[in-house]
């Protein structure tokens, strides 16, 4: 089960990060997670939101190079040692993360991890195994 | 002044204007007949402009002559315009083209003597003589640079050090190890040795050092004024290009009020680029060059893309041939960065192979103060190949950055920007930013 998060490469311009936020308010979306990876030069912003088509095609047309990814999103518990039971999950069988971010919903007790994994299909099966709840992209947006 | 100004070759040099221009129309003569006979491309091509070899009597004739182009070069390469046996030619050069082919000239033995001697001619304008050490710090290998001045300071009896370039500290340190005197190398390289300089706790002006020979880029007055005082030594200009026979095509005296041509060898034109039409004396147009006395590659009415003016005011140093301003631009788009040639069309070549990313892009030349030229492409990701993960992002960077350099020998900071960011004009795309200062 993955769940969609939305990438938009950015310049490090001034700006720049202002007119992604103008423009996914103006197309009604809502943030729910964010996490922006950066060079000297450049950095690539991702986002979980409630609604990635829409967000997809306001950032678009506001001139972004923009790209639906699919990440694996699995709520975890929100205590010392929930991201570590998760990591080792994964890593536990030689699967290489890209990159992961985390952040604490409004979903009870618990937090969310994004991931994004190389073979997004048998970190899947493995995370099942280890009994992992995994968010779909309808639960996640959601939230 | 005139008696002391050093010089070489004074017969050649101080020659009376009507003896030269007698010498220039023999040579014109003897040249057209000569690639006539023996390259097939020029006899097709002078008989596609309706002249006949013995219709050339004099230098007046040249305009009759067919122009010659890096495109005649390209259709002939490697070896196709070269008018003697490959038992003659003795060295090959080669620059960047165009297009993936490289520029690729010859020599035959005299080619190099006659090389070595208006190399001379332009190290003697500047004092340069036997007893003096020469560290040539131009590049030795296809580039004509370090070869180009090798022989000249050899053929005057000078000691030669051939650093070649880079290890910049190794420079500084054998300039005052062996005592040079005299200095080679592009100018902005002269600035950097003179800031590695300060920063070792060297100071210039304990060094014998006393002129430069500074080109294969161009630069400016204030640049000049910026080498002298680093480097406390006289900084001299020096033209040329490799088509032609290479650095020394033209050279300063130590008036620096222009660059002597060695016509004798040599014939520039200056002509309008678009119509071709030759320009009134002293206006600024296209030089164009024709081989005099050439053996391997002879060429008529080359289109050196280089803008400038000709003029024929005595000189304080009393040398008659006749002078051209540095060069302050190009009719084309090439770009000439730390000597190496590049066109943008080669830049566009490397990204057309390169899915990732769009054929669109800018190319930024900047000259930091007291640095070598840097260059920076500026390239658009593709929205359908964007990735998200940093580490293909930075890998797509690399491969650029790789393949410039592998392709065109000159090494590039390569900046990814999104997409229809870059500067377009309508229609043609503004591709070069350049921000050297190269002006007055």
């Amino acid at each position: 089960m993955t769940a969609v998060q939305i990438s938009v490469f950015l310049e490090n311009k001034s700006g720049r990060l202002a007119e992604v936020t103008h423009a996914l308010a103006g197309g009604g979306v809502n943030i729910r997670a964010l996490s922006l990876a950066e060079t000297i030069d450049y950095g690539v912003l991702r986002l979980i939101v409630d609604k990635p088509k829409e967000a997809k095609t306001a950032l678009a047309e506001a001139g972004f190079t923009v790209t639906e990814t699919e990440v694996i999103a699995v709520e975890m518990p929100d205590r010392p040692g929930g991201l570590s039971g998760v990591v080792d999950m994964v890593t536990g069988r030689g699967l290489n993360i890209e990159y992961l971010y985390a952040f604490v919903g409004q979903r009870g007790e618990n937090a969310v991890v994004i991931f994004r994994i190389d073979k997004a299909e048998e970190a899947i099966a493995v995370l099942k195994e280890g009994g992992a709840h995994m968010l779909s992209a309808a639960e996640l947006g959601a939230i | 002044m005139p008696e002391s100004a050093p010089c070489w070759n004074h017969e050649a040099e101080f020659i009376v204007p009507g003896a030269l221009r007698a010498l220039q129309s023999q040579r014109l003569a003897e040249v057209v007949a000569r690639v006539y006979e023996s390259v097939p491309y020029y006899r097709q091509k002078l008989e596609a402009a309706g002249v006949r070899p013995a219709e050339i009597r004099g230098i007046e004739d040249i305009g009759r002559l067919p122009f010659t182009g890096k495109d005649d070069l390209r259709k002939t390469y490697p070896f196709g315009l070269f008018a003697v046996p490959m038992e003659q030619v003795v060295r090959v050069h080669a620059s960047s083209g165009t297009t993936g082919k490289s520029t690729v000239v010859g020599y035959t033995r005299e080619d190099v003597e006659t090389w070595a001697e208006v190399i001379a001619r332009t190290l003697a304008a500047g004092g340069t003589q036997r007893g003096d050490v020469v560290q040539n710090s131009y590049g030795y290998g296809l580039f004509t640079g370090g070869l180009g001045l090798h022989y000249g300071a050899e053929l005057i009896g000078a000691t030669v050090v051939p650093t070649s370039g880079g290890q910049t500290k190794r420079q500084v340190q054998l300039l005052g190890d062996f005592g040079a005197t005299v200095l080679c190398c592009t100018p902005s390289y002269a600035l950097v040795i003179g800031e590695t300089g300060r920063e070792m706790g060297v100071d210039f002006k304990d060094l014998p050092l006393r002129v430069g020979f500074f080109g294969a880029e161009p630069w400016s007055p204030g640049m000049r004024q910026e080498i002298e005082s680093v480097l406390h030594a006289h900084a001299l200009d020096i033209y040329g290009l490799s088509e032609i026979i290479g650095p020394g095509v033209s050279f300063e005296c130590l008036e620096k009020d222009g660059l002597h041509i060695n016509e004798d060898h040599f014939y520039p034109e200056v002509v309008d680029p678009e119509t071709g039409e030759p320009v009134p004396e002293g206006e600024v147009g296209e030089l164009v060059f024709t081989t005099l006395t050439k053996q391997a590659l002879p060429l008529l009415r080359y289109r050196s893309r280089d803008l400038t003016r000709i003029f024929s005011e005595p000189c304080g140093c009393g040398r008659t041939l006749r002078r051209m301003e540095r060069v302050t631009g190009r009719s084309d788009d090439m770009l000439i960065i730390r000597g190496v040639n590049v066109f943008p069309s080669q830049i566009e070549e490397i990204l057309m192979g390169i899915d990732e990313t769009t054929a669109n892009y800018v190319l930024v030349v900047d000259r930091k103060p007291r640095g070598m030229d840097e260059l920076e492409v500026q390239v658009e990701v593709s929205q359908a190949t964007f990735s998200d993960e940093m580490s293909k992002l930075e890998a797509l960077d690399e491969r650029i950055r790789s393949e410039i350099e592998s392709r065109l020998g000159i090494r590039a900071a390569v900046r990814l920007v999104e997409p229809k960011s870059l500067e377009r004009s309508m229609g043609k795309a503004k591709r070069v930013i350049d921000r050297r200062d190269l002006g007055e």
